[in-house]
């Protein structure tokens, strides 16, 4: 057989295409570096200042007054601890069958693109103009800070967010595996429960984590809705003390043990955060 | 017709009747039978909530702006004037402030967004997928006030030393580019800020991204590369189109986070409520910390009022860029065959 | 799964801690006085066992808080005019005096080197004194290195009390700056870099080679800053300390009102930037009970928390005027039947 030599244009073209592929998978990995560099850096500076402020003191005292010998983030981590999953936990199932409709139900509907459109506007809220809003609607009326109010304004915030992130994941999944479920004589419910649902799975829960990240550093909404507390307490109808709203008070104080304090709480929301995603991602995987 | 078919061992002579079917079917097992209408009510159920939500809140902004709409009508837009003092307030700075810092973010998240989820998707190796893609999303639990302080005491200084300064030194006498680095070296100003929010909205996009590029189907893919094309060109001529409403969606996701930043955006923006010049290197004001800054300390009346007419104007610059993007959308939907 | 973990936890939680006391008193505003509020609190709950919780959120929110009866008393860095008081049914009294200093970060200057006047100190955020070598500072500064450099000026960028009681002083002592810019908790600064809080305007001038800004007193000794001595009413230049603000308090009149502005007062020790915080309650209680329990808070604060105002570089109130405070409480303060709230 007579060997084909090739047309010197098409290996420039291919040479082209190579180097190309070169340069941008290049590109692609100084972004992952660039992104990294950031992280380390910001992780860095939060452990060295953060773990020095670590004692078992942290956990059990609530906060000190100013230049106090003993003092911890009891009350704080306690009040965040509740207020963010109770938002999480309200926030969620709204979000994702919100999130259910615009991609099952609702797709070219009126109803499902308005309420498309401004779920995204509601994305950009800044967070204090939600703490503002639950202020006149649950604060002013109650005559009191509360938690409850805090976690309102919390829930608001992580609606949004998990509504998208649902709605893109379940666009996303190709309409044959649907096809099969309802093939097999499925009703619609199951199909987005069993079928759909669980296809995007990894997905929906990168949102809830992604907006269960946002709320537990959010300082703004809660300045005006749960206000802090000097002292520990559980009860949701009394203003609550949270790690955002008690770091940015100590960060921003000219005493040490405040300072430190602060920057311990900082480390700790990073840590949580962080455990509670390798927990999720554990527990959520897609089982290949 | 010689060759018949063997005897039937069914006697064919009551076909018909046994092919009507006798009694009763048996009963349709169906789990839940009010399952399709419950699971209907409570979707179309939080729809209706959020969409219910969002009105509520712009009419209580719109009930708390009142008094700066009536008084200062849509002059307040075009406005540079913030005097608490004589109750003079125009929005511009701000409203320059947040789109700039935005853009800046952007430009600058995006890419970089996008660079690392091809690394995620397609470069990296298998066991080192999930601990990178975690470390990612890590950036997002950092809180924002973290930013901010970082952003003010650990990151100006060295911007300020290692970028601001020789950009001004080499570019200063360029015509446009030099007004653009112009104001003072100092490490705050809409630059300082629309960095630390690209930080910040890098993991919101990155992992969407991400999770939206492991959806395409892998025979796309595996056909694209059975056609000699390089992973390059699977990704921004397969993958990419495959996916572009949830690129959009992901971008749209971190605009918005970029849009509503209050706490980091206030520690480094300056807070200088003067529009002087164009530069990147001024200090500048955005909405959101203009109303973190000043509304606990603001006044009952216009001054109060004047925040909150500029927390509507965000809602409505949201509007106006999420409509964009929704053209932007159309226009690339036409260009595609329809989806299977 | 998740739920009942959640559930779970939180049953655990509510079981470990006590519950919150009844007679919980909630306060908020200026954040001026917040850290002595704080040091008040903790030792009064270890003392009593009883739980006041302020929190700092602004003069003005503190203001709004109270007027909307969501807090049990308010805070305010600016004293509310008599009319005002009247027309809402509130009463105001003082609880602390303190300063607020200009600092400066210039090489090679130790704290209380430069001496300023008002005139100036006006004129330089008015942007009209530019460099440090220029003749207005020059002239008060004989013999000292005063740098050829532009000065950085920095200021707030959040309203703050702290700002009220400088931008106050500079009206009284700098007509341009009465007529320009005037006073206020946010004013319209014609120049200046706006820090966020005390900590940014300080870690702005940290930062910025020959700035200067201006800080509470607490902040300045705590960071160990550079401070200007300033001119006061009686010509005599003044170092910031407690003394100088018991000065400038002392001729204050406080039996006639308690809206006392103490900045730029007469007496030869007076620093000029002086300045009180109040604390806002209503006239007629509609929950006497939570009102007792604010009142015995601050009783117990007058009768036993000097030490702690002066360990956090705050100057307490004088004996005279906490008299009259007392007078006010049982003259003004009464229950919904016309009595006076018993606190002791």
């Amino acid at each position: 057989m007579k060997s084909a030599s090739i047309d010197p244009g098409r290996m420039a073209l291919h040479r082209r295409r190579k180097h190309i592929n070169v340069l941008a998978l290049t590109l692609a990995l100084s972004a992952m570096a660039f992104g990294l560099f950031w992280l380390t850096w910001i992780l860095v500076e939060t452990v060295r200042l953060g773990f020095g402020g670590l004692a078992l003191s942290v956990f059990t005292e609530s906060t000190p007054a100013p230049q106090a010998e003993v003092g911890g983030l009891a009350n704080a981590i306690v009040g965040s601890l509740i207020m963010v999953s109770l938002a999480t936990l309200l926030g969620t199932p709204i979000g994702v069958m919100a999130g259910v409709f615009l991609a099952e139900y609702g797709k070219g509907t009126a109803l499902g693109n308005v309420t498309g459109f401004i779920n995204d506007i509601l994305l950009s809220a800044p967070s204090i103009v939600i703490g503002l809003f639950i202020y006149a609607v649950v604060v002013a009326t109650t005559k009191t800070f509360s938690g409850y109010a805090g976690v309102l304004a919390l829930a608001l915030i992580v609606i949004p967010v998990v509504v998208r992130t649902t709605e893109n994941m379940l666009s996303l999944i190709p309409n044959a595996l649907r096809e099969a479920a309802y093939a097999l004589g499925t009703p619609k419910w199951k199909v987005i429960s069993s079928v759909t649902l669980k296809a995007a799975r990894a997905g929906v829960v990168t949102g809830v984590l992604l907006a269960l990240a946002r709320v537990a550093g959010e300082t703004a909404p809660l300045l005006f809705t749960a206000l802090s507390n000097q002292f520990f307490t559980t009860s949701l109808d009394s203003p609550m003390a949270s790690l955002p709203v008690t770091i940015f008070k100590f960060a921003m104080s000219p005493y040490e043990n405040w300072q430190k304090l602060a920057w311990a709480g900082v480390f700790l929301i990073t840590l949580g955060v962080l455990a509670l995603n390798i927990t999720a991602r554990v527990l959520f995987r897609n089982k290949n | 017709m010689a060759a018949t078919l063997p005897a039937s061992p069914f006697d064919h002579k009551n076909d018909m009747e046994r092919a009507t079917p006798r009694g009763d079917p048996p009963g349709r097992r169906r789990t839940l039978p009010w399952g399709d209408a419950v699971f209907s009510f409570l979707a179309h159920g939080a729809a209706w909530l959020t969409l219910g939500l969002l009105v509520a809140i712009i009419g209580s902004l719109l009930i708390g702006a009142m008094p700066a709409i009536k008084h200062f009508g849509l002059g307040f837009l075009v406005s540079t004037d913030w005097d608490p003092v004589q109750e003079k307030f125009g929005g511009l700075v701000m409203i320059y402030g947040t789109l700039m810092t935005s853009i800046v973010a952007l430009l600058i998240a995006v890419p970089v967004s996008f660079g690392i989820a091809i690394f995620l998707t397609e470069l990296s190796p298998s066991w080192l997928k999930r601990p990178l893609g975690v470390a990612i999303e890590l950036l997002a639990a950092v809180p924002s006030i973290v930013y901010g302080m970082w952003g003010l005491l650990v990151f100006s200084p060295i911007l300020s030393t290692y970028v601001q300064q020789p950009l001004q030194a080499a570019f200063g006498d360029v015509p446009i580019l030099g007004t653009l680095f112009s104001g003072p070296p100092v490490g705050i100003g809409i630059l300082s800020a629309g960095i630390i929010l690209a930080i910040m909205v890098i993991p919101f996009i990155a992992s969407v991204m991400r999770d939206v590029f492991e959806t395409t189907p892998p025979m796309l893919k595996e056909s694209a590369y059975g056609l000699g094309s390089t992973t390059w060109e699977v990704v921004y001529k397969v993958v990419l189109p495959y996916t572009k409403t949830g690129v959009v969606g992901a971008i749209m996701l971190g605009l918005g986070r970029a849009l509503g930043e209050t706490m980091a955006v206030t520690f480094v923006i300056g807070n200088f409520n003067q529009l002087d010049n164009l530069s990147l290197f001024q200090a500048a004001n955005s909405i959101t910390s203009a109303l973190a800054n000043e509304f606990a300390e603001a006044g009952e009346g216009l001054h109060q009022a004047s925040l909150i007419y500029l927390g509507l104007v965000l809602f409505f610059i949201t509007f106006v860029v999420l409509s964009f993007s929704k053209l932007l959308l159309m226009r690339l939907k036409r260009g595609e065959g329809s989806r299977t | 799964m998740i739920l009942f973990r959640t559930a779970a936890l939180a049953s655990a939680l509510a079981l470990v801690a006590g519950a919150s006391l009844a007679q919980d008193v909630t306060g908020a505003g200026a954040s001026f006085p917040a850290p002595v509020y704080a040091a008040w609190a903790a030792a009064y709950n270890k003392a009593t066992g009883a739980r006041v919780n302020y929190q700092s959120i602004g003069s003005s929110g503190g203001i709004k808080q109270i007027k909307s009866k969501v807090v049990d008393f308010g805070a305010s860095d600016a004293p509310m005019s008599d009319e005002d008081l009247a027309k809402d049914g509130l009463v105001q009294f003082p609880t602390v005096i303190g300063g607020v200093v200009p600092v400066v970060n210039i090489q090679g200057i130790q704290p209380g080197q430069i001496k300023l006047t008002g005139q100036v100190l006006g004129d330089i955020y008015l942007g009209k004194v530019t460099r440090w070598t220029d003749p207005a500072i020059a002239s008060l500064n004989p013999g000292v290195p005063l740098p050829d450099a532009a000065i950085a000026q920095v200021r707030r960028a959040d309203g703050s009390g702290t700002t009220f009681g400088f931008t106050t002083y500079l009206s009284k002592v700098n007509a341009e700056w009465k007529e320009k810019v005037g006073a206020g908790a946010a004013v319209n600064w014609p120049v200046g870099a706006g820090g966020k809080g005390n900590e940014g305007v300080s870690a702005f001038v940290q930062r910025l080679p020959n700035s200067i800004g201006y800080v509470e007193y607490s902040y300045a000794k705590q960071n160990k800053m550079s401070f200007v001595m300033l001119r006061n009413q009686a010509g005599s230049y003044v170092s910031p300390d407690d003394e100088s603000f018991k000065a400038a308090a002392a001729g204050a009149d406080w039996a006639r009102t308690f809206a006392q502005d103490l900045t730029d007062k007469p007496g030869k020790a007076s620093w000029p930037i002086t300045s009180t915080t109040f604390i806002l309650m209503y006239k007629s209680q509609d929950k006497p009970a939570q009102a007792a329990s604010a009142l015995k808070f601050f009783d117990w604060a007058y009768t036993n928390g000097d030490k702690m105002t002066t360990d956090l570089e705050y100057v307490p109130l004088p004996d005279s005027v906490k008299g009259l405070v007392r007078k006010l409480w049982a003259d003004s303060i009464k229950d919904g039947a016309g009595k006076a709230i018993a606190y002791k």
